[in-house]
């Protein structure tokens, strides 16, 4: 027994530091949440429902209209989305399926470097070289507008996107794919009616934890998108500027003062945020549980 | 598990006294000779005059040290009030509920003007407008005024870039040229104004774009863009902003620039503030694009 003793104390040891930073982990986010009620919540009492729903948002003036903020967020989180699902599973689809082997051994590296890029470098791009095209190529008025946006919320995107999605398609036994082929599937009949959806679960999880990514990300849509507070209306909005709920947050934070309207209504917007996050996540979740709940009826 | 937590206590009390220890330590560390440390915060349109300042500053006493960031008028007082820096730059005076929480903390702000500045209005080199009223600005920026065609330019829309609204360039433009200085006209800027992070922001997008109109510090005007000649009203000449014209008061939209500290700053601060005033450090001003203080 007492040979044994050293050795169970380091683990005992190492098994409670485990165990701390895995409560710590679910410690902090209790806080983390707690934190932004309290300095949330006081927004319903200090600002009539009327003005919150309002169409303006000029807080230094006592204009708190959400409307605009939220649907910048969504115009420009969509935009990406629509550009960055197709291209992301499209790649990882090459990457796991079709490249030859050396090409693959580039590519997947390559995307994995491109999802290190720090945002700050996406966004002094964006203003400075891709707005002016955007600008030019299509007639706008100006180049910093939701589409330039979402076309760099769409690369940063895009790295998780590919690299999760390829990681489901890769996991696919190759033996259904083997067993497609053998019936007289096409390549692609073998990719789309097979592979693909063995492989959904994993794939809506890249997808979600893209746009994820996109919703929250700050300092690109901050510089490029040109933060004017007007309410989408239509496709036109896409190519006018918008101002998203992260850059307003960044922009304003660093100005008010503690415990004012302002600072409250900045920490409800940051709820708002979760919440449409929250539900994100929760619809991701839904369709992989059913997918699962319907793998099981048929392997059993 | 209990032991576990008792063990996480004991880190986290320690890592306490241990910041305890260093901020007393600092505290101590104001007697002559030693190496005093002046944190200095606040507005971008100041931001690179202080750098300067600072730097000039240092070769001269090397036994201080600087550290100057921006981040907007708001934040700079923020951080006065917070007591996480020694001197606030201003590009606005300071507000009658910031004076308060000041107040709060025991000590009352004090005010020092450091230079003055003029705002500039900008458009593309290619924008065939050279001069504008300020009643003519404030009617772009509300939006009454859509097209440069209004204005005897070319057919193209208007597109407005203003500055964050944490700027005080935001504020003072807002109050001087959006109001035209009438405490009572609530004239907003037009919804669908650009408001841009940064003044290189700014400057990338008036000199790409011929269709936008921006204002900045005149500072941050660089050749290859242009600038408007204001004028008061129409019956005045319209004036391009320069040292004279500021100096002079005949160019409108000019204002000072401050630095604010939380009650009397300690010897060391008080010497450097006292050196802005220098002619030494307002020759640095001229050369950074702002207008020296009149002496």
């Amino acid at each position: 027994m007492k040979s044994h003793s050293p050795h169970s104390w380091s683990e005992y040891a190492i098994s409670s530091i485990i165990k701390i930073s895995g409560y710590s982990a679910i410690l902090f986010v209790t806080l983390i949440f707690i934190f932004l009620l309290r300095s949330g919540l006081p927004t319903l009492r200090e600002v009539d429902f009327q003005s919150l729903f309002g169409t303006r948002w000029y807080p230094i003036e006592d204009y708190f209209g959400l409307l605009p903020l939220i649907g910048g967020t969504l115009i420009v989180t969509v935009g990406a989305a629509i550009i960055a699902i197709p291209f992301g599973i499209g790649t990882a689809i090459y990457i796991a399926e079709i490249s030859p082997k050396m090409v693959r051994e580039i590519l997947k590296p390559l995307v994995e470097v491109l999802g290190g890029l720090p945002s700050v470098v996406l966004g002094f791009i964006g203003f400075l070289i891709l707005a002016p095209y955007i600008r030019r190529i299509l007639n706008l008025s100006t180049g910093l507008s939701a589409l330039t946006g979402s076309l760099l919320l769409a690369a940063i995107s895009l790295p998780t996107i590919v690299s999760i999605a390829e990681d489901a398609l890769d996991a696919v036994p190759q033996s259904y794919r083997d067993a497609a082929l053998a019936l007289g599937a096409t390549d692609w009949q073998t990719i789309w009616r097979v592979t693909l959806p063995a492989a959904k679960s994993g794939v809506v999880t890249a997808v979600m934890l893209g746009i994820g990514r996109a919703i929250g990300e700050t300092m690109t849509v901050m510089m490029v998108t040109g933060n004017a507070a007007v309410i989408p209306r239509g496709l036109s909005a896409l190519f006018s500027p918008a101002r998203t709920m992260t850059a307003t947050i960044a922009a304003e934070m660093g100005e008010v003062a503690t415990g004012s309207v302002h600072y409250h209504i900045l920490f409800f917007i940051g709820i708002v945020l979760f919440l449409i996050s929250l539900f994100v996540n929760v619809i991701a979740s839904a369709v992989i549980f059913r997918q699962k709940k319907r793998s099981e009826r048929i392997l059993s | 598990m209990k032991s576990a937590i008792k063990l996480f206590l004991v880190v986290s009390l320690l890592s306490l006294t241990a910041c305890a220890d260093k901020s007393s330590s600092t505290d101590i560390n104001i007697s002559d000779g030693e190496k005093s440390y002046i944190e200095n915060k606040g507005s971008d349109t100041i931001v690179n005059l202080a750098l300067a300042w600072a730097e000039a500053y240092q070769e001269l006493h090397p036994n201080i040290s600087l550290s100057v960031t921006g981040g907007g008028s708001g934040t700079g007082i923020s951080a006065l009030i917070n007591g996480t820096t020694d001197v606030a730059n201003a590009s606005r005076k300071i507000k009658p509920e910031e004076i308060e929480a000041i107040q709060a903390s025991g000590s009352d702000p004090i005010e020092y003007i450091i230079a003055r500045d003029a705002i500039a209005i900008i458009i593309h080199r290619d924008n065939p407008i050279d001069s504008l009223t300020l009643q003519q600005i404030s009617d772009i920026y509300s939006g009454n005024i859509n097209n440069w065609s209004e204005l005897g330019g070319e057919k193209r829309p208007i597109v407005r870039l203003s500055r964050e609204t944490n700027s005080g360039t935001h504020v003072y433009f807002l109050e001087q040229v959006l109001r035209l200085g009438d405490k009572s006209n609530q004239t907003l800027f037009s919804q669908d104004t650009l408001l841009l992070p940064s003044s290189e922001v700014i400057s990338a997008e008036i000199r790409d774009n011929p269709n936008a109109i921006g204002y900045d510090g005149l500072g941050y005007v660089t050749e290859d863009m242009k600038v408007i000649a204001v004028a008061n009203d129409n019956e005045k000449k319209p004036v391009l902003p320069s040292i004279e014209t500021v100096n002079n008061d005949t160019y409108p939209i000019s204002r000072n620039l401050y630095m604010y500290t939380a009650g009397e700053p300690q010897i060391y601060i008080k010497e450097y503030l006292d050196w802005i005033q220098s002619p030494k450090a307002q020759s640095i001003v001229i050369e950074l694009g702002f207008v020296p203080l009149e002496k």
